[in-house]
């Protein structure tokens, strides 16, 4: 494992002077995830972390620097977002150096706190032995210098639905290629859980959720595609789509426009839900309508960047859209 | 007077200018009798629609939604139909997930000479909207319910 970071870190050592800048995880404030860190100078290459507590997805920045020559570290979701990205040509692929080792899942802090008393001073997480081991230097956690968590307590609701934990396109790839995290019992996904509701439960269910939701668009921001910034819909004042009210209608009307918006793009990289502050469940609208577009027209973002997006294009002829006859 | 009995509901149409307005108007002119829960929002074409004006329509308070267009292959602007279809069935994956049955929004395609269609399509619609009532909404109450009760 040490040895694979040393060997992507010279990798990156090697690029650096032909690149503008690379962006990678380094040790932040929390020892339960890791922080983007925007390399300039070699000296920083040392600093460069890959393991389960690289949760966030980098690619967001890409559109930010386009034009500059950008190195970027990416697992394999970080990787279909960038392919979105390509896609829309919002950046260009000459100018994106990807570098990549095996994922092997990351982890979720919160969970992790929830389901131990390690929260603080962490000094490794490891995926080891069908679960998540986390050592602290002793003290810092009640019980004892290591705990295990079982893969299904620990690590991200996007790791359980992972189709490929390796990037791809990827320029560096350093090490082996693997599968997707290994979990024996899949904790029930948030719209399974809705599709067992009835309708008015399922409203009561964002009613409530909604309620706690406090308007930060740390979503929105989040968002590797949520490209449009200042010409966000939702704060267009004509149209006027959503009011000012802290209502969860409002809220919902959001959710609903984020989901829509990212219809046929959403690659499910979760970071929505990493970066809301509530924990609400707000990747699920994006599941459900991925799961239909999958039906519909066999189509899964992230996979080739030369594809169409689906709702870009049409046949006279849909063979899955059964209309209704009146 | 509305056709069905009892109170009347709230049903949005968005019709497309050029095939499916002028087959509500020739409707009107062959005096079909039709329910009158309808309530007409004209558009230039049905790839005009943006999935968010049903949503919004639903969350409004709307108890029904139904779009209508030109047949595909006849769409005034060739192919907008086209695009809508699509963004249509992707809409309906997204409104069962809110809570908002799926019953309450359908699309249908008919053209300008079809007032007897038109009839059908208004009457299977309204009866269908009738069956699910109401729609509910959220508990904590906004001005917005407190208009909905008072325009009723």
């Amino acid at each position: 494992m040490a040895s694979r970071l040393e060997e992507l870190k010279d990798e990156v050592r090697k690029a650096l002077p032909e690149l503008d800048m690379v962006i990678a995880w380094a040790a932040g404030p929390d020892s339960l995830s890791h922080t983007p860190l925007f390399i300039t100078e070699a000296a920083d290459v040392d600093r460069i972390e890959w393991d389960p507590r690289c949760s966030q997805s980098l690619a967001g920045y890409l559109p930010g620097l386009r034009g500059k020559k950008i190195g970027i570290l990416a697992k394999g979701c970080d990787a279909r977002s960038i392919v979105e990205l390509l896609q829309e040509k919002l950046i260009d692929r000459e100018n994106v150096t990807i570098f990549g080792m095996h994922c092997e899942g990351t982890v979720d802090p919160d969970k992790i706190r929830s389901a131990t008393s390690c929260g603080e001073g962490v000094h490794s997480v490891e995926i080891a032995g069908g679960g998540v081991k986390i050592s602290t230097g002793g003290d810092a956690c009640a019980d004892g210098e290591t705990c295990m968590v079982g893969m299904e307590d620990a690590l991200m609701g996007k790791c359980f639905r992972c189709t490929g934990a390796d990037a791809e396109p990827c320029d560096h790839f350093v090490g082996e290629h693997g599968e997707p995290p290994a979990v024996s019992s899949v904790p029930p996904s948030t719209l399974d859980m809705l599709e067992a509701m009835g309708f008015g439960d399922r409203l009561h269910f964002w009613e409530e959720q909604m309620d706690q939701c406090i308007r930060c668009y740390a979503c929105r921001s989040a968002c590797p595609l949520c490209v449009c910034q200042d010409q966000c819909a939702a704060q267009s004042r004509e149209p006027h789509w959503i009011d000012q009210t802290d209502n969860p209608r409002e809220k919902l009307m959001f959710q609903a426009m984020h989901a829509l918006h990212t219809a046929g793009r959403c690659t499910e990289c979760g970071e929505c839900e990493r970066a809301c502050p509530m924990d609400l469940p707000i990747m699920t609208l994006k599941q459900a309508l991925n799961r239909r577009i999958k039906e519909l027209f066999d189509y899964e973002a992230g996979k080739d960047p030369e594809q169409t997006p689906p709702l870009f294009q049409f046949r006279e002829e849909e063979e899955h859209i059964k209309e209704r006859k009146w | 007077m509305p056709v069905l009995e009892g109170k009347e509901l709230r049903i949005i149409g968005f019709l497309c200018n050029w095939c499916s307005y002028g087959g509500a108007d020739t409707a009107g002119v062959g005096r079909f009798a039709q329910p009158t829960d309808l309530r007409i929002i004209k558009l230039p074409c049905t790839g005009r629609i943006n999935p968010l004006f049903i949503v919004r329509a639903l969350l409004n308070g709307a108890d029904g939604v139904l779009v209508s267009g030109c047949h595909p292959r006849d769409c005034h602007y060739s192919e907008g139909n086209f695009y809508a279809r699509r963004r249509l069935e992707v809409l309906k994956a997204l409104l069962p997930v809110l809570g908002i049955d799926p019953g309450r929004f359908e699309y249908t395609w008919v053209s300008a000479s079809e007032g007897q269609r038109w009839r059908s399509v208004v009457e299977t619609f309204t009866e269908q909207i009738h069956a699910l009532g109401p729609i509910p909404t959220f508990k904590a109450e906004t001005c917005i319910d407190a208009c909905i009760r008072a325009a009723v």
